[in-house]
């Protein structure tokens, strides 16, 4: 039975504890074993603690990788910004032994050790390798049929390219491939490339801007015609559910796209119960499963 | 012409800036990645790819030029610097392969260090050094984890103090509380 530790981060937990529940069940539903990581802190985020200090980024990473690594398990997980710190820690301390050794150095205050023997994979290489796309396939009970989506990747699941290892970023099509999997229609838009806004900090620290980049991404999905507006990653998730009432409130600007996570959509096609997979704790209600038949 | 050649020469006028982010750098990042900077001819295609470029007075090439020019106080106090939201569209589009975003997070490093810095990511950070999570746990979570099935509280440094102290006892050894301590204190 292949096996992750599941690495929750901040954002799934403490504010979409959803997409949490959702990613439990759609892994038990494919014999995916997820041990809890026990003990786990922030990644530290890659934007944010990294712009600050990335010695102290590296060092925290480290500690989050052995933990892994004592349970002798990759770690997976459900946000691009855990993604880009622990995977970035991953290769940096695999590719080079003095970093490693200076890393360990501090770790050893704390009685543990990180040798990169263990990594990270993102829940979408779970998806398309260990499970994969025939398999999702076949394993569809309610077909997503008619049901149109506007896909997202994020950022830091894809750049940097050199890093992360999974093609182009210009021209990605995983989640367009999962998409249609389930019989659901991955659309068309302009702006399908453009970072949610959130990352590097600029969400605390400039919200205007952060929304206005949300708010030029959301006005091209709703051009599309799309039912919902999918992600791979919880601080996207958050940034494009709440923005949503940020524009309300500060802009008076209004959209309605509700937000669904890949673990939520794969839920939905394998037949699992909406509200157990977290669908009705958005800000912006669901409306796609009026579409669907299943409200 | 050979396109790995620096453009700039490293010397005393110019550089001090530059050197600065190189070795700060080299802790992290390989340093022959970093220096790529050097070669940067001011083309343009990072603030052309910029989300934040478009609507705010954050300019990846000027950055790029003023650390050329060594002009550090200028880029570190200049609050656009915050604007990045390190999307990294820029980096992979550079036709010259200059790492700019990993350099923009080292040049916030040196901003950060010298307080110019956001009260919002100072609050975020002590938040990190008292809980090891970025935000806080509120009640409303609670409740909202309680209803889609999970744990009221996560298994993280949240419920394990042991830990949370493994946390706060690397951010000693880094120095990194001590550096938002400073700065939080300075108000």
């Amino acid at each position: 039975m292949t096996k992750y530790a599941f690495f929750l981060g901040c954002i799934a937990p403490l504010r979409y504890p959803g997409l949490e529940a959702a990613t439990k069940r759609v892994m038990q539903h494919f014999n995916i074993e997820l041990l809890d990581l026990n003990g786990a802190s922030c990644c530290p985020a890659p934007g944010v603690f990294g712009s600050f200090d990335l010695w102290n980024w590296l060092v925290v990473a480290a500690r989050n990788l052995s933990l892994g690594e004592s349970l002798n398990a990759d770690l997976t997980t459900i946000c691009n910004g855990c993604y880009a710190t622990l995977q970035e820690a991953w290769h940096i301390l695999k590719e080079d032994p003095s970093k490693r050794r200076r890393v360990n150095e501090v770790l050893s205050k704390i009685n543990r050790n990180y040798n990169a023997k263990t990594g990270i994979k993102h829940i979408i290489e779970v998806f398309a390798n260990d499970i994969g796309i025939d398999k999702i396939k076949s394993s569809v009970e309610k077909s997503l049929e008619g049901l149109k989506v506007a896909v997202h990747y994020g950022c830091h699941f894809l750049k940097p390219r050199k890093i992360r290892g999974h093609g182009s970023s210009e021209k990605p099509h995983i989640l367009e491939d999962i998409v249609t999997a389930l019989g659901a229609e991955p659309v068309h838009y302009k702006e399908k490339l453009l970072c949610c806004g959130a990352g590097g900090g600029v969400r605390a620290g400039n919200l205007d801007a952060a929304l206005e980049i949300t708010a030029r991404k959301l006005a091209s999905v709703k051009e599309a015609g799309a039912d919902c507006i999918l992600n791979p990653c919880s601080f996207c998730h958050f940034q494009f559910d709440r923005g949503q009432v940020e524009l309300r409130e500060r802009k008076g600007i209004e959209f309605n796209i509700p937000v669904i996570h890949l673990v939520q959509l794969v839920g939905l096609a394998m037949g699992i119960d909406p509200k157990s997979l977290g669908l009705y704790e958005n800000e912006i209600p669901p409306t796609y499963l009026d579409k669907l038949g299943l409200r | 012409m050979d396109s790995t050649k620096p453009l700039i020469k490293i010397d005393e006028e110019t550089s001090d800036f530059i050197a600065e982010i190189l070795e700060k750098g080299a802790q992290i990042f390989p340093k022959e990645e970093l220096e790529r900077i050097l070669t940067c001819i001011q083309c343009g295609t990072c603030y052309g790819s910029c989300p934040s470029g478009r609507i705010t007075a954050y300019h990846v090439r000027v950055i790029m030029r003023k650390a050329q020019l060594g002009l550090k106080e200028e880029v570190l106090k200049d609050e656009n610097l915050w604007n990045c939201t390190t999307c990294y569209t820029c980096q992979e589009r550079c036709p010259r392969e200059v790492e700019t975003t990993d350099t923009i997070r080292l040049i916030r490093n040196m901003a950060f260090e010298a307080g110019y810095v956001k009260k919002p990511h100072l609050i975020v950070s002590r938040n990190f050094i008292e809980t090891g999570h970025s935000i806080p746990l509120r009640d409303e979570d609670k409740e909202k984890r309680k209803r889609v099935g999970v744990s009221e509280i996560p298994p993280t440094t949240l419920t394990y103090p042991e830990a949370l102290k493994e946390v706060q006892t690397l951010v000693e050894a880094t120095g990194f509380k001590e550096k938002v301590l400073k700065l939080l204190e300075e108000g």
